[in-house]
């Protein structure tokens, strides 16, 4: 009689904490534990760089990814570019000119659901005071309490003016830049 | 051709020989100038011209460095104390250990701070350093006081062919050089 008791109660628990996990609602992304990274072509050479510091905010339900939404805000002068002289160089007015525009931003717009965790994030991308439209898949995986979201998308510099004058040519510094992120969130209230 | 002396260098060894040096020569005097241009697309493409050709050197002294094994050089002359021919083979081999140890420093220098090499624009080669930006500025040292020591030695090396030709008039320099031997 106890031992099926027991069990009701252990099975009663798990079916909750099953429940709960389907209810989770992710609202802060941390940024420590996160990456914004990008991969750029230099002479065909693959170099790795990211953004350390961004700020964001976040609503994501699995159970409704429509709903959700996702802001964030660039601090242009946290870019590590693989190399000392090129994060000073980028820093000036030819490439990101983060005096005049210090951060960049993402606001989505719409996220639809691609099935099995997958997604499609659309969103405006403001960079150097140009605004455009972006797209991104994107996917969601549960880790424990958090959630992770990843994806890989190609921006062109060109269209933000990253490089211009003696950078404008993409024989030395492709157009096309790979931007890489893996976003850990945080459920919450 | 089992002989015991040889009168020559093939002609293998001989265009070896000579296109090693123009491209060494080249690399080193672009390394020299590239250092100190401010940070430009041109210094970017510079510094990809100047892997290239050391990955290029670094290939062409292993093939070398085979040719040698398996080519018998000719002797020195006989004129020759034992002390001079001790110290042509100590920089002998010293100038091959630097043909490759040179661009290997390069290549690792370019690992540890962060830049791979791809060779021609298209052949990646692999990093075989983790990205750390110290090691990279030490890397940087070795690479240079490794050519600072070539330099000295092909000096040397010229310094010597050109004492065996106006000096002792024998045919250590004509049987590297066969051009001079038209006149």
């Amino acid at each position: 009689m106890q031992i099926t008791f027991r069990r009701a109660l252990v099975g009663a628990a798990a079916l909750l904490s099953l429940v709960a996990a389907q209810a989770v609602e992710y609202k802060q992304i941390l940024s420590d534990k996160s990456t914004l990274g990008f991969v750029y072509k230099q002479m065909n050479v693959p170099m790795e760089g990211s953004f350390k510091r961004f700020k964001s905010q976040l609503v994501f339900d699995p159970a409704k990814p429509a709903a959700g939404s996702a802001q964030f805000e660039i601090d242009v002068a946290s870019i590590d570019t693989g190399s000392p002289e090129g994060n000073e160089e980028v820093a000036g007015k030819l490439w990101f000119n983060t005096k005049a525009f210090p951060t960049a931003k993402f606001v989505s717009s719409a996220i639809k659901p691609l099935g099995n965790n997958r997604f499609e994030v659309s969103g405006k991308m403001s960079i150097k005071g140009r605004t455009l439209d972006v797209t991104t898949p994107a996917t969601y995986r549960q880790d424990g309490a958090n959630g992770v979201f990843e994806g890989t998308f190609v921006l062109k510099r060109a269209d933000y003016g990253i490089g211009e004058g003696v950078w404008a040519d993409f024989g030395t510094v492709a157009n096309e830049v790979q931007i890489k992120f893996r976003l850990l969130a945080a459920a919450g209230k | 051709m089992s002989s015991s002396s040889v009168a020559s260098y093939t002609r293998i060894a001989i265009s070896l020989h000579w296109l090693m040096a123009l491209a060494i020569i080249g690399a080193f005097c672009v390394g020299l100038y590239m250092v100190d241009l401010p940070f430009s697309p041109q210094k970017l493409q510079i510094y990809s011209w100047h892997k290239w050709a050391g990955v290029s050197i670094f290939a062409l002294a292993l093939i070398r460095i085979v040719w040698r094994l398996t080519h018998r050089p000719p002797e020195p002359p006989d004129h020759m104390p034992r002390w001079q021919r001790a110290v042509a083979e100590v920089t002998h081999n010293l100038l091959y250990v630097l043909m490759l140890a040179i661009p290997f420093s390069g290549w690792l220098m370019s690992s540890a701070k962060g830049v791979p090499t791809v060779w021609f624009g298209v052949l990646p080669l692999p990093d075989l350093l983790v990205r750390d930006v110290e090691l990279g500025k030490q890397l940087a040292s070795v690479h240079a006081a490794l050519n600072y020591t070539l330099a000295a030695l092909v000096l040397a090396h010229v310094g010597a062919a050109l004492k065996h030709h106006l000096i002792e008039r024998d045919t250590v320099l004509v049987r590297m050089l066969p051009l001079l031997r038209q006149r």
